[in-house]
């Protein structure tokens, strides 16, 4: 666990970057520092390996005051990458993810087999070891940073806004693997982003800071989006926020109805509004007018239980007919989602 | 002075020619007389004291470089300093090293180490500025000790620019050797001395083809040098 304990860093010119902030990065948990530029984000994080010491109170790792410890000692136990990856230009990409192994004095072998072992584990092609990191995208560069950061496997690991510099594709699927990553090894991460959408995929807990360095509001996602402190954080949380808030509701128990499908060739006599056709290997074709008349219509899917209720409504009005398809880990249709069950769903989450 | 610079005496053969030789002739008969003013001996003077310039000015470069990157202030003064000595005419700066180190090798070698560490503390001090901050950055927090980055990974990015500046060192201290000539100790440039008191011209021809080929060595020597230092680089150029 990282705790601040009212840290205050006053630079020389006298700016206040960061005032008297307290908070606790739990273990094994992703804490996000989100604010606009210039509110201490950096300032902040750099203070937890000493790249910055902080001017008044106290910053702990795991109950040990970060001020006690040997800068070069403290920073080979806690990983750390930034937006540029600031990957190392003269070595081959093995021997910039073996770094820190190599600083530990782990023998050749061993670091060599645990980087390459890395590059797999964030999705790079092991033939990657062998090239220069000017040979690489700006996004594979980034896994290469990540898995430097994780290569002598540090408790603790502080990102800074490492994936704000590359485009929005590759940022997605970077967050995805960060996610999927974290699943695995459950470190204390601290994050810093400017992207409050980012925060909210990424945090299990958000600290909201305003310019000046103080903390406006930490909260779990959910309860941000739902309950802003203030003006502040409401107006930097943007608009939309109870739609983007049906990203935490769970689709689990969404009502569905089987009872609306029909084989390819369905030549009307229901008296649904709409059908959803389904090819013989069960998978959808579009949605159908109860009269059989017209084309196929558009559809969209979600997977009950591990989309969201925001995914699901998503699903629901990429369609004429409003109502979202249900689909299984094949892609075989599970059940239809009708806007009654939608509607019921919303007014739930409404109230909770 | 005319003794002193003929303190070797010249060949006997430059003076009893019967009819002028021809270049290969002369080069063979002057090649290892097994006295000083050989064409074999004056090549390796040159190599002396062209070489010792080269590595002493490096070695002296790096650290005043390092030294102007930590304390910024002294860049300045310093590179100004060398920049002055550089602009100095060598004849002067020689009569005032010969009343300190007399006609000898070290007259000629000191002013060239200076002109070596002008050239360098640039090459040094801009090759620290290529390395990335956000490079430098990554490398603190990784955990190097200050040396360790200096050593592994600002020293190891910044000498593209340093080995550029190099062949630059390397290729005028081996022609400027020559102008040591006018104390008696000019290497190779012995050779066109010589041509005024005998306008003959072969010892002109070797003087001039020997300081060229030793120049082109060199530089290809560093070539060499840079890539096998710098694989990252010839990566690059090749992508
Ligand atoms: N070395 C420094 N000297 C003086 N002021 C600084 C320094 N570094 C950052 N600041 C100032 O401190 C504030 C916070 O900076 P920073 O932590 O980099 O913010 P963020 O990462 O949130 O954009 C800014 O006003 C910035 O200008
Ligand atoms: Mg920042």
């Amino acid at each position: 666990m990282i705790t601040f304990d009212s840290v205050t860093k006053r630079y020389p010119d006298g700016t206040v970057a960061v005032d008297h902030l307290s908070l606790e990065a739990p273990t094994g948990e992703v804490t996000v520092f989100v604010g606009p530029s210039g509110c201490g984000k950096t300032t902040s994080l750099r203070m937890i390996n000493r790249m910055i010491d902080a001017t008044e109170g106290e910053i702990l790792l795991d109950g040990r005051p970060v001020r006690e410890i040997d800068p070069p000692t403290l920073r080979r136990g806690i990983g750390y990458v930034i937006q540029q990856a600031g990957l190392f230009p003269h070595k081959k990409i093995v021997d910039n993810i073996a770094t820190v192994p190599h600083l530990l004095g782990w023998d050749r072998g061993k670091a060599r087999a645990r980087a390459m072992e890395l590059l797999e584990r964030v999705g790079l092609d092991p033939a990657m070891g062998e090239r220069y990191p000017f040979q690489l995208s700006g996004g594979q560069q980034q896994r290469v940073g990540v898995a430097r950061a994780l290569a002598a496997d540090p408790p603790v690991l502080l990102m800074d806004e490492p994936f704000s510099a590359v485009d929005p594709i590759v940022r997605t699927s970077l967050q995805d693997e960060l996610l999927r990553l974290q699943a695995e090894l459950n470190k204390t991460i601290v994050f810093v982003t400017h992207d409050i959408d980012e925060a909210i995929k990424l945090g299990d807990r958000v600290a909201v800071l305003r310019v000046g360095g103080r903390l406006a509001q930490l909260a779990d996602p959910k309860t941000l989006l739902s309950e802003p402190a203030d003006d502040f954080v409401r107006e930097f949380l943007g608009r939309d926020r109870g739609i983007r808030r049906l990203q935490f509701v769970s689709t689990e128990g969404l009502r569905l109805r089987t009872d609306l499908t029909v084989p390819e060739g369905y030549e009307g006599g229901r008296s649904e509004p709409w059908l959803l056709v389904v090819t013989k290997d069960g998978r959808p074709l579009g949605w159908i007018a109860g009269d059989g008349r017209g084309g196929p219509e558009p559809y969209g899917t979600f997977r009950p239980g591990q989309d969201s209720m925001r995914a699901a409504l998503d699903a629901a009005l990429l369609s004429p007919s409003g109502c979202a398809v249900a689909v299984d880990e094949e892609g075989k249709v599970a059940g239809v989602a009708t806007r009654e069950a939608l509607d019921a769903a919303l007014a739930e989450a409404a109230d909770a | 002075m005319r003794d002193a610079l003929l303190a070797d005496g010249p060949p006997a053969i430059w003076l009893v020619a019967d009819g002028p030789p021809t270049i290969w002739e002369w080069i063979a008969r002057n090649w290892d007389t097994g006295r000083g003013g050989s064409i074999k001996n004056l090549l390796g003077d040159h190599l002396v004291m062209s070489l010792v310039p080269i590595v002493a000015g490096l070695a002296l470069a790096l650290p005043l470089g390092l030294a102007s990157v930590r304390w910024r202030w002294l860049y300045q003064p310093t590179a100004g300093l060398f920049n002055v000595i550089y602009a100095l005419p060598s004849l002067p700066v020689f009569m005032l090293l010969i009343s300190v180190t007399g006609l000898s090798k070290t007259t000629v070698i000191i002013p060239l180490t200076f002109y070596a560490i002008a050239v360098l503390i640039p090459a040094v001090v801009d090759g620290l500025g290529s390395v990335p901050d956000h490079v430098r950055q990554s490398a603190v927090a990784m955990g190097f000790t200050p040396l360790r980055r200096l050593l592994r990974v600002e020293l190891p990015i910044a000498t593209p620019v340093v080995l550029a500046g190099l062949r630059v060192v390397a290729v005028s201290s081996i022609s400027l050797v020559s102008v040591g000539a006018v104390i008696g100790e000019g290497g190779l440039g012995m050779l066109f001395t010589r041509a005024y008191q005998n306008p003959f011209l072969p010892p002109v021809i070797v003087g001039i083809v020997l300081i060229v080929a030793l120049a082109l060595v060199a530089d290809a020597l560093l070539v060499l040098a840079q890539r096998l230092l710098t694989p990252w680089v010839r990566a690059r150029r090749a992508s």
